[in-house]
């Protein structure tokens, strides 16, 4: 955070990726600095070791999400490893004809799997459609939900939108019908702990990188009532129960899940960054990010700017009316001010929202009034070059 | 190493004058102006280069064996940025256009950021294009 500010350098694409606290760079120094081993096979000394600073961090994890035990937590590269491994895990599921239903903002990385799974297992993808405002028309989603219906795959904040969508009422019909429920809470999870047993879903995914954690860490929760129907699917290392020439069985959950080597270190610096969180006050920076929010959606408003839908959450897309979004956006960089434009890995939302793409301003809990200040600044000089 | 033509000397000269982003976002602006469009038949699936955040068409042509570019995109620096490379590229044969160091020119004009591999702006892809465009 330091060397972009001694770099000239506004950091304002945080749900892209986010800048990281010295407690995460710490618990990696000291990890690797300390003696590596390898996790759930050797006998020896620093094994036991590894093997426990490995499962306590999943403990950590875990007890952050308030998930009921640590074994509901799969340790995954990210949210897209996540989601993918489920389309994979729980192909027996589904008969020809049943449907998946996803959210009409999905990120590609909740979107893919599940049609590329429709596509090889013939089933129907069915698309949850947005209200005005960019929240998940909840009605339309109620009805659409039904006998064929086999799995809801939504995301609570879409990276687009900045939108927060009550999922309740949705993941509720979805128990009671037994429909699968998947949430993609790669950006929720930043802007608002997830209390897994409150949220009920079946699956729920995250990523440590936007989280202020490493990079190529993230998690799957799955509840225990689905965790017999989910088949393994990657196989080797120590996930295997038991294997000979021509036949395997994987161990229970988590393990089953995690072919290979897992990534030790960043799991440990991933709970030191959730320890590092859960000291912080999350109501003061709750209302810091509400109140920077409002400064940011203040200002678009003021320069007349056109909002892709109404963002209340961390993040608000933009086009200024005449201006190409790629042109702004390089014209900002070029003042230093780090922002995102093109179409945010969400290409069909962009699509049938028939925008070519839109400037993302996006909020961490490290950025501050004066943040905002100069992107206001360097939008301004941008804008006056482009008119 | 090819020798810039007299045109990309020329435009070089007017980069190096400019003092700042500003000076240079705004002869950018100009020189994208100059970049004829395409017309709407023109801009066919075949000619669309993919991996670009913005769309850009390309037809590259080899008349008497030189180079002959036009190329098309919507955001007003981004066609900017393609007149500049279509003037540097503009005229040369296959072999001078293989010795053609992009990130040096780029540079010499104070835009090397735009080529970095962080930018989706599709200036590698155009290059890579017109590449494989050279007559057997």
């Amino acid at each position: 955070m330091l060397q972009l500010a001694v770099d000239g350098q506004t950091w304002l694409d945080s749900a892209a990726t986010a800048q990281k606290p010295r407690a995460m760079l710490e618990a990696l120094q000291q990890w690797y600095a300390s003696g590596v081993a390898n996790v759930h096979r050797a006998q020896h000394r620093p094994g036991e070791r590894a093997t426990s600073a490995f499962e306590q961090a999943r403990g950590t994890i875990a007890r952050w999400l308030n998930a009921a035990s640590a074994s509901h937590i799969v340790l995954t590269k990210g949210t897209t490893e996540s989601i993918n491994l489920l389309a994979h895990a729980l192909a027996g599921q589904f008969q020809p004809g049943d449907e998946i239903l996803v959210g009409a903002h999905e990120h590609h990385a909740n979107l893919l799997p599940w049609q590329q799974l429709a596509r090889r297992q013939n089933l129907a993808l069915r698309i949850l459609p947005l209200d005005t405002t960019g929240a998940l028309d909840l009605e339309k989603g109620l009805d659409m939900l039904g006998p064929r219906s086999r799995l809801l795959a939504v995301s609570p904040l879409s990276n687009v939108l900045g939108r927060r969508h009550d999922l309740a009422p949705l993941l509720q019909r979805a128990r009671e019908l037994d429909v699968l429920s998947v949430v993609d809470g790669a950006q929720y999870a930043v802007h608002q702990r997830p209390d897994l047993q409150q949220l009920d879903a079946d699956f729920f995914a995250c990523s440590a990188h936007k989280l202020y954690g490493p990079d190529g860490i993230g998690l799957l929760y799955a509840h225990p009532r689905r965790h017999a129907l989910l088949q393994p699917w990657q196989w080797g290392g120590e996930m295997i129960e038991h294997c000979d020439y021509h036949s395997a069985s994987a161990r229970p959950l988590p393990l089953g899940l995690e072919a290979g080597t897992p990534n030790i270190a960043g799991t440990i610096a991933f709970a030191a960054t959730l320890d590092w969180l859960d000291k912080l006050d999350s109501n003061a920076i709750r209302q810091h990010e509400a109140a920077l929010h409002r400064l940011l959606i203040d200002g678009l408003h003021a320069r007349d700017m056109q909002l892709v839908g109404q963002p209340d959450t961390a993040l608000a897309c933009f086009n200024a009316p005449g201006v190409h979004s790629a042109d702004l956006a390089m014209l900002l960089g070029e003042q230093g001010v780090a922002v995102r434009a093109g179409q945010h890995c969400a290409m069909p939302l962009l699509h049938s929202l028939r925008l070519g793409g839109a400037v993302r301003v996006s909020l961490g809990l490290y950025n501050d009034a004066e943040d905002l200040q100069r992107f206001f600044e360097a939008l301004d000089a941008a804008l006056e070059i482009l008119a | 190493m090819t020798t810039p033509s007299p045109a990309a000397q020329a435009l070089l000269e007017r980069f190096a004058a400019c003092r700042g982003w500003e000076q240079r976002a705004r002869l950018l602006l100009e020189y994208g102006q100059q970049l004829p469009a395409l017309s709407p038949d023109e801009r066919t699936d075949q000619r669309l280069i993919r991996g670009c955040e913005s769309p850009v068409w390309c037809l590259a042509g080899w008349p008497a064996g030189r180079l002959q570019l036009q190329l098309d995109t919507d955001a007003r620096l981004l066609r900017g940025l393609l007149e500049v490379l279509r003037i540097r590229l503009s005229g040369l044969t296959p072999e001078q256009l293989g010795e053609v160091d992009l990130a040096d020119w780029y540079s010499q004009l104070g835009l090397a950021r735009q080529l970095s591999g962080s930018r989706s702006n599709g200036l590698n892809a155009v290059y890579q294009y017109v590449m494989q465009s050279r007559p057997a």
